[in-house]
């Protein structure tokens, strides 16, 4: 039953992320993603992951997603995907997919060896609780975490520092909109 | 043979489940036009059987009937999926909703709940996270500027409000120990949330209306002054499905304040069952939700924006700061 069902999930994710690529439409691009992240929170909870897959949809799909949408929307990009982002990509695109593809496939070779030096894994004797992952991370992995957390925090100003009309040209313009006032 | 046996009860749960939610909306609609009506001291729908009872069947009937109608430059397949996708998450939230402790019935233990998730609480959030997907998709696939605009007012509004929205139950996860729904109602055994946890209530509430698009929230469908929201070139069954996903989200996020806040099935007079004592409470919760309605008037974006951001926000931290020091 677990296999039938990781092959529906994995081909519903293999197909919709080549959908992701192929779409004309940014809008259906971005939907085909949004399928393919569903799909592999799906495989999480097979995987007997249910706060991962939870955190999947909620990040991934719930903010992320939706945040692309908005932007396509907002700047209505239709004609502007039509165009090449780099010219003549296509030879460097079938090298790197060319060396992707001998990777997987000494993987799945070497599958066994790697099986002998890694050992098997622990089965999941018990439903992970949500206790044993916060301890995970705010006791044992403290400083990862928050250094994890400054370097969001450091993307998320540099963004806003980006975002920010150029301060010379703002005081050029006497009549900028939203530029100050009360709202 | 026996693994489809096994699975017979949550097969039979779902039925009822779902079965219950798609003819809910029939009712409520009765009752939102009952308490408008008798709040704007008029009769309300009269003519169609006893008060107006069958008045929702007759409406169905005509939505079902109506001609059903695309733009011609719309997006036709996303037109089509979009009241589908927005039907979606609401039903995703009732699989972690529990209706009551396990009972006995025929020899077998049977739980009161579709899955109840170790993670129920963060479920809920999510999949309520991904209902803006048929918002976004009805806007955009219309492919009219009505529609993208109120699509992306109504977006902006409901990205807005998910955070206070999840900020206000960490104090009642906190209090419980737990995201497990049946666990945090087991944990206001004696004593209910609303005393412990006010100002996670009142953000939890506000930002559920806001959420749900219900007023003074209700931007989405501002008819009136905005010319409707996303779902402005809908018509017919497709924009009943939308009418419907709406409903959902209103009596989930009923079930939602009182199992987090008002301590679910606990604490009912000893004749009633406890699972009719939680609806009897959800119920209660929908008519203040109608209630307000015909009492509020709307807000404007930019006090939407601002309620949002500049309080529920703070409030909401507030709380966790407060609710942390408190319980050390």
């Amino acid at each position: 039953m677990e296999r039938e069902f990781f092959l529906l999930l994995s081909g519903v994710a293999t197909i919709s992320a080549l959908l992701v690529v192929l779409a004309r439409n940014p809008v259906h691009s971005a939907l085909a993603l949004v399928v393919c992240l569903v799909q592999i929170a799906a495989l999480y909870v097979l995987l007997g992951a249910p706060f991962l897959a939870v955190i999947q949809i909620f990040v991934y799909v719930g903010a992320v997603m939706v945040l692309f949408l908005f932007v396509i929307m907002m700047l209505d990009v239709r004609k502007e995907a039509q165009t090449r982002y780099l010219r003549n990509a296509v030879w460097p695109g079938l090298i790197v997919l060319a060396l992707l593809a001998a990777e997987l496939v000494t993987l799945l070779i070497q599958s066994a060896r790697l099986h002998a030096v890694l050992g098997p894994g622990q089965p999941i004797t018990e439903q992970p609780s949500v206790e044993a992952l916060s301890l995970l991370l705010f006791q044992d992995f403290l400083l990862p975490f928050e250094v994890a957390s400054v370097i969001l925090l450091v993307a998320l100003v540099g963004a806003v520092v980006l975002a920010r009309p150029d301060e010379a040209a703002a005081a050029g313009k006497v009549d900028k909109p939203h530029s100050g006032g009360r709202r | 043979m026996e693994y489809v046996l096994s699975l017979l009860p949550l097969a039979i749960k779902m039925v009822i489940v779902v079965g219950i939610l798609l003819l809910l909306p029939l009712p409520l609609t009765w009752l939102e036009r009952k308490i408008a009506a008798h709040i704007q001291q008029r009769p309300g729908p009269m003519r169609v059987g006893w008060h107006g009872l069958l008045q929702p069947l007759a409406d169905a009937i005509k939505l079902l009937t109506k001609e059903d109608h695309i733009p011609t430059e719309a997006d036709r397949m996303l037109f089509a999926v979009a009241p589908v996708v927005a039907l979606v998450p609401p039903f995703l939230v009732f699989v972690a909703i529990p209706f009551g402790d396990p009972v006995q019935l025929f020899g077998t233990t049977v739980t009161l709940s579709l899955a109840d998730l170790n993670v129920g609480l963060l479920f809920i959030l999510a999949v309520s996270g991904i209902g803006v997907f048929g918002t976004i998709l009805a806007g955009w696939a219309s492919n009219s500027k009505y529609a993208v605009l109120g699509s992306l007012r109504s977006i902006a509004q409901m990205i807005s409000y998910e955070i206070p929205m999840g900020f206000s139950v960490i104090g009642v996860v906190m209090l419980a120990n737990s995201m497990q729904l049946t666990q945090i109602v087991a944990a206001q055994q004696g004593l209910w949330n609303i005393v412990l946890q006010p100002i996670g209530f009142f953000v939890f509430f506000v930002a559920g209306l806001a959420e749900a698009q219900r007023i003074p929230f209700d931007l989405p469908e501002a008819e009136g002054d905005l010319g409707a929201g996303y779902h402005t070139e809908y018509s017919g069954i497709r924009f009943s499905l939308f009418m419907l996903a709406e409903y959902l989200v209103l009596v989930a996020l009923a079930f939602l304040n009182v199992l987090l806040f008002f301590g679910g099935w606990l604490g009912g007079p000893a004749f009633l069952p406890p699972f009719l004592w939680l609806f009897f409470k959800v119920g209660l919760f929908i008519w203040v939700f109608m209630w307000l309605r015909f009492t509020f008037p709307r807000y404007r974006y930019d006090q939407l924006m601002t309620i949002g951001w500049k309080v529920l926000l703070p409030l909401s931290l507030l709380n966790i700061l407060v609710s942390g020091f408190l319980m050390l």
